[in-house]
């Protein structure tokens, strides 16, 4: 039957594997609806590990927007662990979601976030333990449609051949209107088969459908043309952007896992897009333009929220959380609202400048002060002016110092290394850096204990950037810079003792460069390296490199390319890119002058503050920043 | 120097009361540290008073008496709270119950009395329920029967420094088995001692005696928790209080 629960099949295998509390569902929150009161069956996937993918805000948003939805139902599935996987496949008992230990074969729809490309193989893991053909084309009317979202669904080529449609921007209205579709195909008897239903969602606003584009490649290995081949598609596939986020106020009723999570705390978005411009920074691009919720609409998401969910913590989220034009006022007015409540709240500090040291003081007025993390990215000047993250260094030593003077003992400062441009010498300025804010940090608090952690992460270009031309560093260059960093730290122990230096190797970054400006090609490479085992490839235990630069020599030989053909190698200006058919609303000549400015270590502006449509994003989706400030504040709760 | 809350130090405990929960259906696969989790942020929810230790990472006064491990369902998990305003403890019980997962039920509710003891010092013994499916009532029966005529039955236990020998025997002071057809059934007394015996040692235990190796995991459900008197029977740990209660009846505001 289908709907049918597996849990009577699957509690004995529990009983043998690791935490199994994070296969049993239960969250507080969780929806559980009866199978047959609707039309259309959704299983959401993220897929990682359940402590990953349960704090996502997007399935959370998207869980919940569907469950309202009389005629709808979502339950949650996740990435099982090879323990259990084993299990599974012994005793024959399929990928499940949490909710209802439900088949995910039995579902109309299976919706899959990627936030990153590291999932990718994930994702085959399950459509295969689902019983579920892993290739689009072998898949009948009775499997569900795979539907990619997420940041990585603006370039879904590499895993063209496992999705049935990719949601490129905003999924709110999106899974509204993919809902309506499929349930009045089913209606209507499944007129043509599944590939009538993939041709009325790919002319859902949106909706990309690769089957019905065709790619063709030159003898140079580079795209020669990507052509559609069904006239009632569009050519090109535009991004959803949701306007108005106060209507949008989820997640209403957080989920709380009983297992633990890598967030302890409830999130709640103040805003979406950004317009800071950081060249390097491929969410701030794709989300355009800004969008903010009013201080009251953010008032009532903390306190419904923190009633539905009893958590002690309270994160005000987005991408630049700072730029907020009423964040001074809200940051007071929550302080105000929750004093004495043992209620934290906290912003995720990403700008370097003294009003982030104000507003992280006002939310932390009465609790610990310990740490603080402010996001130069690059260690020179000259690097910052590249990627357009301009602050000066005396700012920034200014800035951490004042961070020290006001009772905060951690400073956490991130980088990037194999930055466009980027010479060992920039590197090599972030430990001078370092070694500043330590010292006048010390003379600032007067403290010996202050601590400055270093934390660094490889740089990968990303669709839709400015630096989408760019050559990626390879794992070389960057496992010797950051050995160079590591010994110039040391150098002096005086200093060197109270900083820290967090840093991955190299490699796990190639593999998501190839991942993240791969074509369909690469999707043959993701193929195998699954099959011969691969799977949670973004934790450190399970990722193998040499498994991916085995599949990938083999796997690309026949199209003459290579891994170092999709990352260390420039971009031309004429370059057909695999994604330049899906639209962020980004121009593309505005991204090759922003390219070219960066090179020139030329800044540009913030629309927020200087009005500018250059970057393409409103006249072409029809949107408008909204900001404000609406002059409303936070009135107290009053006692219950 | 380093910063100090400012402002008076966090209101006292002025009751203490003590809770008998469950751990039920799927949520018998909850750990310890999950069910802490699930227990501190219903005690939010239900806007229960609790009393909070000073300092800048408050923690509120919860005591665990025990805990079952991770895959045994319990009807009987104890715990301990402080409260800084006097609280009925049925208002209590039913305002956390209503904030708990399904599952874990909070079943009983009393006010600590003064000069009953300590809740800790009341349990020294679980009775335990094991399902066994897929193995005869009979076959279990003569198992049983081999391991209680031993003195000694060790089993190996993985912990955290590697495998290590328990003494599964000493700690049980009674076993019976019956059950129907296809699942035998048993049910064991074990003393709370150091270093632990779980039901899966017993369970184990019956494999070195007599080699019965059930098909699949059993399923074990503690029954009851306190102390074991001279009859073998285990005494309600909350009855010292319930008892003292009736003699006096406090003024209770509700929650």
């Amino acid at each position: 039957m289908t709907g049918e629960t597996l849990y009577p099949r699957l509690e004995p295998l529990l009983a043998q594997v690791q935490k199994p509390i994070q296969y049993v569902g239960g969250e507080l929150n969780a929806q559980v609806k009866p199978w047959d009161d609707v039309a259309v069956h959704w299983a959401l996937m993220y897929p990682d590990a359940y402590e990953v993918g349960l704090p996502n805000q997007g399935l959370m948003i998207l869980y919940e927007v569907l469950n309202e939805r009389p005629d709808a139902l979502a339950e949650r599935t996740y990435a099982v662990w090879p323990d259990l996987a084993g299990l599974m496949r012994e005793a024959g008992v399929g990928q499940f979601t949490v909710d209802s230990h439900r088949a995910v074969a039995d579902f109309d729809l299976l919706g899959v976030s990627f936030a990153t490309e590291l999932g990718y193989t994930n994702l085959l893991e399950a459509l295969d333990l689902a019983g579920v053909p892993i290739h689009a084309v072998d898949r009948d009317e009775t499997h569900p449609v795979v539907v990619a979202g997420g940041h990585a669904a603006f370039n879904p080529e590499p895993v063209a051949d496992f999705v049935d449609c990719a949601v490129l921007g905003d999924g709110e209205q999106a899974v509204g209107d993919i809902t309506d579709v499929v349930k009045a195909w089913k209606e209507q008897g499944r007129p043509g088969g599944r590939v009538e239903l993939l041709a009325r969602l790919a002319r859902v606003d949106g909706v990309y459908v690769p089957r019905f584009y065709a790619v063709s490649y030159g003898p140079d290995g580079a795209i020669a043309s990507v052509a559609r081949t069904r006239d009632d598609v569009p050519a090109r596939v535009g991004k959803r952007t949701v306007m108005d986020l106060d209507e949008w106020p989820y997640p209403k009723t957080p989920l709380v896992p009983l297992a633990e999570s890598v967030h302890e705390r409830m999130s709640v978005e103040i805003f979406r897009g950004c317009t800071r411009g950081c060249r390097f920074c491929q969410a701030g691009m794709i989300t355009r333009p800004v969008r903010e919720r009013t201080i009251t609409g953010i008032g009532s998401m903390v306190d419904q929220g923190l009633k539905a969910t009893g958590y002690q913590e309270v994160g005000l989220l987005s991408l630049s959380s700072a730029d907020h034009s009423e964040i001074g006022q809200l940051a007071k007015e929550l302080a105000d609202r929750y004093e004495g409540t043992n209620t934290g709240l906290s912003l995720p500090s990403t700008r370097v400048d003294a009003f982030n040291v104000t507003l992280a003081n006002e939310l932390s007025r009465n609790g610990r002060r310990s740490g603080l993390t402010f996001a130069p990215e690059g260690g020179s000047e000259r690097i910052r002016r590249v990627i357009n993250k301009t602050v000066s260094k005396e700012d920034l030593v200014r800035t951490v110092t004042t961070a020290y003077a006001n009772g905060w003992t951690q400073v956490k400062l991130y980088f990037m290394c194999g930055l466009p441009t980027e010479t060992d010498e920039d590197v090599l300025e972030i430990a001078e850096l370092a070694t500043e804010v330590i010292r006048a940090g010390r003379e600032a608090s007067g403290r010996k204990d202050i601590r400055c952690t270093v934390s660094i992460g490889g740089f990968v270009p990303k669709p839709h950037t400015p630096f989408q031309w760019a050559a990626q560093a390879s794992a070389e260059t960057i496992d010797n810079r950051l050995r160079l960093l590591r010994a110039a730290i040391n150098s002096d122990r005086r200093i060197g003792r109270s900083i820290g230096m967090r840093y991955h190797d190299g490699k796990p970054g190639v593999i998501e460069g190839l991942l993240s400006r791969g074509d369909r090609r690469v999707g043959r490479v993701i193929e195998r390296v699954w099959r011969d085992g691969g799977k949670f490839d973004g934790w450190s235990e399970h990722f193998s490199f040499d498994r991916w630069t085995a599949a990938a020599t083999e796997e690309l030989a026949a199209f003459g390319v290579d891994l170092d053909w999709f990352t260390t190698r420039e971009r031309t200006e004429d370059e057909i890119l695999p994604w330049d058919h899906l639209d962020s609303g980004l121009d593309k000549e505005w991204l090759w002058e922003d390219w070219q400015e960066a090179l020139n270590e030329e800044e540009v502006s913030d629309c927020r503050w200087t009005p500018c449509y250059d970057c393409g994003v409103c006249p072409t989706n029809g949107t408008e920043i909204q900001i404000g400030p609406t002059g409303r504040s936070l009135l107290p709760l009053t006692v219950v | 120097m380093a910063r100090q809350p400012d402002g008076p130090p966090p209101p006292p405990t002025v009751q203490k009361l003590r809770l008998r929960y469950t751990k039920r259906g799927p949520l018998r696969f909850a750990s310890h540290r999950d069910l802490a989790r699930a227990l501190e942020r219903a005690l939010r929810r239900a806007q229960v008073p609790m009393a909070f230790s000073a300092g800048f990472s408050p923690h509120p006064k919860i005591s665990y008496v025990g805990a079952a491990p991770t895959g045994a369902a319990s009807e009987a998990e104890y715990l301990e709270i402080g409260v800084t305003r006097p609280c009925d403890p049925e208002a209590v019980r039913l305002a956390l119950d209503a904030a708990l997962p399904p599952g874990i039920d909070v079943v009983e509710c009393v006010a600590a009395q003064e000069g009953t003891g300590g809740l800790a010092e009341r349990i020294d013994a679980s009775v335990w329920r094991l399902e066994l499916p897929g193995v005869e009532p009979a076959e279990l029966g003569s198992a049983l029967a081999a391991f209680l005529a031993k003195d000694v039955v060790e089993v190996a236990r993985r912990t955290k420094s590697g495998m290590r020998d328990v003494d599964a025997r000493a700690a049980v002071a009674a076993a019976t088995a019956g059950g129907e057809p296809g699942c035998g059934m048993m049910t064991v007394v074990v003393r709370q001692v150091t270093p632990a015996v779980r039901p899966d040692d017993v369970v184990a235990a019956l494999a070195a005696v007599a080699d019965l190796r059930p098909p699949s995991p059993p399923r074990a459900v503690r029954e009851a928790q306190g102390r074991l008197d001279d009859t073998g029977t285990v005494a309600d740990p909350l009855g010292p209080d319930r008892l003292a209660s009736t003699h006096c009846q406090g003024e209770r505001a509700t929650v």
